[in-house]
């Protein structure tokens, strides 16, 4: 961590501004090296500079260069940024004489990492950042600020300080036993806080799945017969919402269609091969990977063709989507409605736009969404932090039923001890080795 | 010229002293006076919470605290008997006049010991190695190794009141020069505080109207060896006492005459051995507070009475002690104290209790920062076994954390340091479900044996009881259950639920209802009650012990992370100042010690592993 970093911190192609960022003890000069306007080595921290990036004699581009000295930074570092206008062959060509001087190309999350190196942030606020350079609608942006901010380390300290209040009673109970007027822990309080903590996970983690959908959005699948109007209506939903139409390629979601915001949260569609049954072994395939992402989407949408009645295979995709979250669509264009279907259901035309809105309003009330939409956003948002937060429940679940058992406390108490730790883990309070690396490795880029 | 010169004989003394004789170690104990060797100038108790299972373990590794206190105490108890097998613990009411007594004798036939009354005032360095001693009178006595265990005798001061006297405990001479000198050799000295309570004479209280407490009714010892040789009703009792509002009151009317609160003392007293003073203070809102009275031995009429430790003048005191019930006429036979000490950092000490600042130095006990006898005999036995193995171009003893208490115990020492008097408790061992005192011997013995405290037919006596846990085992494994009438009779007058089949007895012994007793209803199991106790744990608790020893398993791995001595810190970019500081002092040998200092935190950690495996490519 001694060497200067740099990297190109805005995404590549987006907007007209790219800025780089260089973070070390050599950032200042470094940058003043190439730059041609006031002497940056010379400046106030925390001011903006107007000048140019030059090679040699030539003018590269027009910038605007931000001077922030140690340690009142993102890392605590020296830091430079060097607004481009240029564009991306300008913007490359800046980053390149900055390489050529000194600097090295920053590791993926290389700034956050020194960020919580340094001491400046902990671990969820670490993570937290990743999450609020992905974040792509304004709820997730605004999850993130909050988690940066430390809401959530906040809400898992007060609960790692109540169990530490037990723990330590216990201890005292065992250090000094023979005092009688320090309060015993019976199993009976024991049990109460078992149950509290039980309550706290669970409020936190389903709010943790609150959080998951508000950062990477809902999966949706459409499913029907081929023909009954799936593509047009996927079309209006991603159309009608001015959809982000990104190719995630490269993702596991390799089969989104396309994406939408409804109500300021994401949804993400995903195309299914018609489902039906057959004999044709290919196409056995492609039925069996639908069958998969209806086992793995937040919510099904089927698709009926209202002109027709049921058919046997209409009756078996409606079977076999029964207990998932599930929407009906009966699609009408211009001919008369003959189907006879008793549940719920919207009907609409895809071609007129006729019954859109409504089943937008319907998929937001599945999810709950404006509650969501109105919460504080504390929630817990990546897969670590909940895989911790689960571990930590499943032995609380264990401990609820041994302390039924006739344990003595003591031993008890150790798995209380391993919740407390797993609770730190996500904070950052304990130490566990790889931890670092782990973590890291899910940075992008820039901060 | 001797091997090993050990000064003081306190615990740790004794322990060290006894330790390198017995490992044939040319030895000299120089004490100042021979009457107070293994005096206890506080309480009169060996063991209590984790400090019963050091006792055990000293014992297991070849000391002889725990035999010493088997044949001299007045009352011994299983402390948190109803709770798990890890936290329980032995302690005992020494005899003050008899475990001296006992331990002078034991000393006393050492064949390769001689005992010395003198006053030790320097150290006689070389080139940064110990070559000796200088006696008051500048007498030289040379030797190989030196083990420092000067107790609370370094510039000792009495407080009582606004009174400071120069003093060791009980009027002993305290050692003038020798902190100084060794701040000279390079130490960092550090004043610390502790404090003692009256003793009163037990005719002149009402026992009447106090709550009698019993020793236990059934034999039990801190040794592995012998059997228990006193008689179990002859124990003596000892007393419940409680503070009333007319002792708090007379506390605060007068808390600026106490030494504490006058501002008299400069040392610091240990957080969880507070004076009756602090206590009122800082808990305003308790009526009253727990006290106990205790005998001190069989030969007078002396007693204690513990948690009443205060620094008032002695006027104060008499109105204190008449103050509580029983107590109208009690005669205060000696007034509390609180004494200062010099103690030196124990971060300049290695894992082994070797200074790192005088090759072939030692120290043990209070001078190293702790407080307790126990936790002074654990440290004066494994300076007197590194000193010996030192001495014989061995490697040192090194307990771990998840092997010992003692291992907690050093490891805290050496890497955290202490700002107060060190005590022992049960929640420093993290991996405590593993150190019981029921188990110090089949966790120890083999390490005593190898360095040649623990006799062959000690070992052979392991190695069978070893053997029949085994077969025990095997045996509840290996049997099922017959579920016939007569058994599920035996289950149902019982009151414990009949298995719907014939299961195996280790499998039913795991359920919560059943104990190995009431298995011997169905099988006989001809073992000794110490064999049934480790089996029964170890089958009962097996899931809780699996996971401890997965934590252990982790812990492995970070201690197998060598950090090289010459590692330049100053070359390891990005640690933060304060853990810099910290990890130059310290030194830690593995990367596990090194999470353990205070101060460096998890990425300090993380840059230190990857300048490791940049460096080293370790």
């Amino acid at each position: 961590m001694n060497d200067t970093i740099c990297a190109i911190s805005t995404a590549l192609g987006v907007g007209a501004i790219s800025i780089i960022r260089l973070s070390g003890k050599e950032a200042i000069s470094i940058a003043n090296k190439l730059f041609s306007g006031k002497d940056l080595t010379k400046v106030a921290t925390h001011t903006i500079h107007y000048g140019f990036i030059c090679d040699k004699e030539e003018q590269i581009d027009e910038v605007l260069v931000s001077v922030m000295r140690a340690p009142k930074t993102y890392t605590k570092e020296d830091i430079v940024e060097i607004n481009c206008h240029g564009g991306i062959s300008s913007t490359n060509k800046v980053l390149e004489l900055l390489l050529l001087n000194g600097c090295r190309l920053a590791e993926a999350g290389e700034f956050t990492k020194r960020a919580f190196l340094n001491g400046r942030i902990d671990l969820v606020q670490a993570e937290a950042v990743s999450d609020l350079i992905s974040a792509s609608t304004d709820a997730s942006r605004k999850l993130s600020l909050n988690q940066v901010k430390g809401s959530l380390s906040t809400i898992i300290n007060i609960l790692r300080n109540n169990i530490l209040d037990v723990l330590a009673n216990i201890e005292v109970n065992i250090d000094y036993p023979e005092y009688e007027d320090i309060e015993e822990i019976t199993i009976e309080m024991l049990k109460d806080k078992i149950t509290y903590i039980n309550e706290e996970l669970t409020k936190i983690l389903a709010s943790a799945h609150d959080g998951k959908i508000i950062k990477e959005g809902i999966n949706v699948a459409l499913i029907g017969r081929p023909n009954v109007g799936k593509s047009s209506l996927l079309n209006k939903l991603i159309e009608e919402n001015k959809a982000i139409v990104t190719n995630i390629a490269g993702t596991t979601r390799d089969i989104v269609e396309g994406s939408a915001l409804i109500n300021g949260i994401k949804f993400n569609f995903i195309d299914t091969a018609g489902i039906r049954n057959t004999a044709d072994e290919v196409e056995k395939l492609g039925v069996e990977k639908s069958r998969q992402i209806i086992q793995n989407v937040d919510l099904i949408i089927c698709v009926l063709n209202g002109e027709e009645k049921l058919t046997a295979e209409d009756e078996e995709i409606l079977k076999f989507t029964d207990n998932k979250k599930r929407l009906i669509f009966i699609n009408k264009n211009d001919k008369t409605l003959k189907i006879d279907f008793e549940k719920p259901a919207v009907y609409g035309n895809t071609k007129t736009m006729e019954g859109i809105k409504e089943l937008k309003k319907q998929m937001i009330k599945e999810f709950n969404l404006s509650h969501i939409a109105t919460q504080d956003f504390t929630y817990v948002s990546n897969a670590r932090q909940i895989a911790l937060l689960k571990q930590a429940q499943i032995i609380i679940h264990d401990l609820q039923k041994e302390v039924s058992n006739n344990i003595p406390i003591d031993m008890l108490e150790i798995d209380l001890k391993k919740v407390f730790d797993l609770l730190g883990q996500i904070t950052g309070e304990t130490y566990e080795d790889e931890l670092l690396d782990k973590l890291f490795k899910n940075f992008c880029l820039g901060k | 010229m001797y091997d090993v010169i050990v000064v003081g004989g306190g615990h740790a003394g004794c322990e060290a002293a006894h330790a390198a004789s017995q490992l044939k170690m040319k030895t000299l104990l120089i004490t100042a006076n021979i009457k107070n060797i293994a005096d206890m100038p506080c309480n009169p108790s060996i063991g209590g919470s984790a400090k019963g299972i050091v006792v055990r373990e000293i014992d297991a590794l070849g000391g002889i605290m725990g035999k010493i206190a088997d044949m001299t105490h007045l009352q011994i108890k299983m402390l948190n008997a109803k709770k798990g097998p890890a936290v329980r613990s032995l302690r005992a009411q020494a005899d003050k006049k008899q475990y001296p007594q006992k331990m002078l004798e034991a000393l006393q036939s050492q064949k390769y010991l001689e005992i010395k009354e003198a006053m030790v005032e320097n150290l006689i360095v070389e080139d940064n190695k110990i070559k000796g001693v200088l006696l008051e009178d500048n007498e030289p006595i040379a030797a190989k190794a030196v083990i420092l265990t000067t107790g609370t005798y370094l510039k000792a001061q009495i407080l009582v009141g606004d009174s400071k006297t120069p003093s060791g405990p009980h009027g002993e001479k305290e050692s003038k020069n020798l902190s100084d000198n060794l701040r000279k050799l390079g130490f960092e000295i550090q004043r610390l505080k502790t404090g003692t309570p009256p003793r009163i004479a037990k005719n002149s209280v009402d026992l009447q109207v106090l709550q009698e407490e019993k020793g236990d009714q059934e034999y039990l010892t801190f040794s592995f060896d012998n059997p228990a040789s006193y008689d179990i009703a002859k124990q003596e009792s000892c007393y419940l006492v409680y503070t009333n509002e007319k002792t708090h009151q007379i506390i605060k009317e007068n808390l600026s005459k106490s030494s504490m609160y006058g501002g008299y003392v400069e040392g610091v007293g240990p957080r969880y051995c507070p004076s009756i003073e602090d206590k009122i203070v800082r808990f305003q809102d308790k009526e009253r507070h727990q006290l106990f009275f205790e005998p001190e031995t069989k030969e007078n009429d002396e007693w204690y009475l513990q948690g009443f430790s205060t620094s008032m003048p002695v006027d104060i005191q008499e109105k204190m002690v008449h103050s509580l019930k029983g107590f109208e006429h009690a005669q205060i036979n000696k007034y509390a104290y609180a004494i200062e000490y010099d103690a030196i950092n124990p971060l300049q000490l290695k894992a082994s209790l070797e200074t790192k600042v005088i090759e072939n130095l030692f120290t043990a006990g209070q001078i190293n920062g702790t407080s307790g006898y126990e936790e002074a005999a654990a440290q004066g036995l494994i300076a007197g076994i590194n000193a010996a193995l030192k001495l014989q171009n061995k490697e040192p003893l090194i307990l771990k954390r998840n092997e010992a208490y003692i291992g907690v115990l050093i490891d805290d020492l050496v890497t955290k340091g202490t700002k107060e008097p060190y005590r022992l408790l049960t929640s420093r061992a993290e991996y405590r479900l593993l150190l019981r005192g029921d188990n110090a011997d089949l966790r120890l013995r083999d390490y005593g044996y190898q360095v040649g405290l623990i006799s062959k037919k000690q070992y052979q006596n392991l190695q069978t009881k070893k053997t029949n846990i085994q077969k025990l085992i095997d045996i509840l494994e290996t049997t099922n259950l017959k579920l016939n009438e007569a058994n599920k009779q035996i289950f149902m007058a019982s009151n414990i639920e009949v298995p719907a089949s014939s299961l195996k007895f280790s499998n039913l012994l795991k359920r919560p209802a059943i104990t190995l007793k009431f298995l011997e209803n169905f099988v006989d199991l001809d073992f000794s009650e110490e064999v049934k106790e480790q089996v029964e744990i170890a089958i009962k608790y097996e899931g809780y012990i699996k996971k401890m020893e997965k934590e252990v398993e982790k812990l492995i791995n970070l201690e197998s992370k060598q950090i090289p001595s010459d590692i330049d810190y100053d070359k390891v970019g990005n640690i933060a100042t304060e853990a810099r500081e910290k990890l130059k002092k310290v030194m830690p040998t593995t990367i596990a010690q090194a999470t353990r200092i205070s101060g460096v935190n998890p990425a300090d950690i993380a840059v230190l592993t990857v300048y490791l495996k940049k460096e080293y490519g370790k």
